[in-house]
């Protein structure tokens, strides 16, 4: 009972949806609507069960003072903080909460994102080491491509930039859509997988 | 010049066409009209419509258009209402009227025509699903090439154990509404029945709330599944935070503070996927990744040890199941991918003969 429940609402809930992208009339966007409401109630009671789980974390953290536990309290106050301030003052786009969003969290998300210019320089230097044939195809491509987009390649041949725009669009681009339709098929299966049953590891597999 | 256009007299618009737009959920009738061959001359056109059930009423403006347009949509007509429909030639103030159209009236539709090619591939693709699946189920064996990203999880499961060190896997970036959240829950299913045969610790950091209570239910009832409830952890399966990079701060953190002996990338990645990958790979981490993207899919190549590319990510559970019901429906995939090849080129052949047969494919 605790599986055939939850398997049948996955059944009826999925070809409700896909019917559902089948009929323009109101009353199916209408359905369709009050689903969407129904999963932003779910997800508003998942996030009260988030924070439970964030908050009994790094307070067992803090309480067994395990490595780096200091970090916790900060991960705790500003979560209170940033809490209090916005049911307080509100989320205005001009209030405190929206400053200290702007003003601490954007930079730090920006400092994060930028370190990705060394994460990238320190992959490509691994990459790039011509030991096996795939991975001097690789360097050699990614050298054509390089400078046939810089100033340089026309400098070096005229037709240089034209062969690097051909990489690009007819060897990079014929792989990209092979794999984009694997994925296709790959997500397709998997829905129907699920709405059918057949596929049960998000329930812990075969009864 | 000006003087002279005062006194003319010019053309209105002809064959002035109004239906109710297909394919919608009522309330919009669509204008269709052919210029006035005095366009280039005229400031524009005014649309009006009149209801024919409330008597002789006068027909009243809707809209306008600048000239060189030939169509318009009333979209606030009352569904089950006859309408007429004027379009007037404008000049300097003056109109220059339209005959009125046949009246029309707009109503909601019950089935969608211009997706007519979608429900006919998901029918035949349900069908081949069906077909492999039975096949499956008689017993007949079924040929699974060898997925070495998929073959090397029983290795890194063990190679955890022996070092006494935890296992980290991220479920992705994405929510749980992305396909490839829902392929690495299953993946995730999985693995944790086979650390659950082991003595070894989990992580799994989430990034949304919903992804989180699911995360936590699947690697508890693997646990269950496999007869050992008791080793399942609370802290096993973790809220991070919403913000992207936010949560890649986190997971190298974890990275460097537990130093995992493997690190598991499966699901739905964007920018980030280089730092978390790239850190486990500094950290000496054994990696394994999977996704869909096909942006992120070089960065994970170069830095992990595995990579599970695009439709491997959804084959992923099939395979470490071996379910012959799962195992079957990759089968069907491979058929689906066959039809489609066969039909881009038969597509591309007929288009040599100046034929396009590409509008089939639109989906509207």
């Amino acid at each position: 009972m605790k599986r055939k429940i939850p398997l049948a609402l996955c059944f009826i809930m999925g070809i409700s949806m896909i019917v559902q992208f089948f009929i323009p009339h109101p009353a199916s966007l209408e359905f369709s609507s009050v689903i969407y409401k129904w999963i932003i109630v779910l997800m508003a009671f998942a996030l009260v069960l988030a924070i439970g789980n964030l908050i009994r974390h790094h307070g067992n953290k803090i309480h067994r003072r395990k490595e780096d536990w200091q970090y916790s309290i900060v991960t705790l106050a500003g979560m209170v903080a940033m809490a209090t301030i916005g049911l307080a003052w509100g989320i205005d786009p001009d209030s405190l909460y929206q400053r200290i969003y702007l003003n601490v969290m954007a930079p730090l998300g920006g400092t994060m994102f930028a370190l990705l210019a060394y994460y990238m320089a320190s992959a490509a230097y691994r990459s790039f080491r011509a030991r096996s044939l795939e991975a001097t195809l690789l360097l050699l491509s990614a050298f054509i491509v390089m400078i046939g987009f810089m100033p340089f390649g026309q400098y070096l041949h005229p037709r240089f930039p034209a062969f690097a725009e051909w990489i690009m669009k007819v060897p990079n681009m014929a792989s990209q859509r092979g794999i984009l339709l694997g994925v296709a098929f790959g997500s397709i299966a998997t829905a129907l997988k699920i709405i059918l049953g057949i596929e049960r590891s998000w329930l812990g597999g075969k009864e | 010049m000006t003087f002279l256009l005062i006194f003319l007299s010019f053309l209105p618009p002809n064959d002035v066409i109004a239906r109710d737009r297909p394919n919608d959920a009522g309330s919009t009738i669509s204008l269709h009209w052919n210029l006035s061959v005095d366009d280039s001359l005229l400031d524009g056109y005014v649309i009006l419509k009149r209801e024919l059930s409330a008597g002789e009423m006068d027909f009243e403006k809707i809209g306008s258009t600048v000239r060189g347009v030939t169509n318009f949509e009333d979209e606030n007509a009352q569904d089950g209402v006859q309408y007429e429909y004027v379009v007037a030639a404008v000049k300097n103030n003056e109109v220059f009227h339209s005959a009125p159209s046949v009246p029309v009236a707009s109503s909601p539709q019950v089935f969608h025509t211009g997706r007519i090619n979608v429900l006919a591939a998901i029918a035949i693709f349900t069908g081949m699903l069906a077909y492999f699946v039975t096949k499956a189920r008689s017993g007949k064996g079924l040929f699974i090439r060898k997925i070495a990203g998929l073959a090397a999880v029983e290795e890194a499961v063990g190679r955890a154990t022996e070092m006494g060190k935890p296992i980290l896997y991220v479920p992705g970036l994405g929510d749980i509404d992305w396909t490839a959240t829902i392929a690495s829950m299953n993946i995730l299913g999985e693995v944790a029945k086979k650390i659950a045969r082991y003595d070894t610790a989990l992580i799994v950091p989430n990034r949304w709330s919903v992804t989180y209570t699911v995360a936590k239910e699947v690697v508890k009832e693997a646990f269950i599944s496999e007869g050992s409830p008791e080793k399942f952890r609370e802290e096993y399966v973790r809220y991070v935070t919403e913000a992207q990079f936010g949560f890649a701060a986190a997971i190298t953190g974890i990275m460097m503070r537990d130093k995992p002996a493997t690190n598991f990338f499966i699901g739905r990645f964007w920018a980030e996927s280089l730092i978390m990958a790239e850190t486990g790979s500094q950290a000496g981490s054994f990696q394994i990744a999977g996704t869909d993207s096909v942006l992120q899919l070089p960065f994970f190549v170069t830095a992990c040890d595995y990579t599970l590319i695009g439709e491997e990510l959804y084959a992923a559970s099939a395979y470490l199941s071996r379910e012959p019901l799962l195992l079957g429906s990759l089968k069907a995939q491979d058929y689906g991918k066959l039809i489609v090849l066969l039909i881009l080129l038969s597509f591309t052949f007929i288009s040599f003969f100046n034929i396009n047969l590409l509008p089939i494919l639109r989906v509207q």
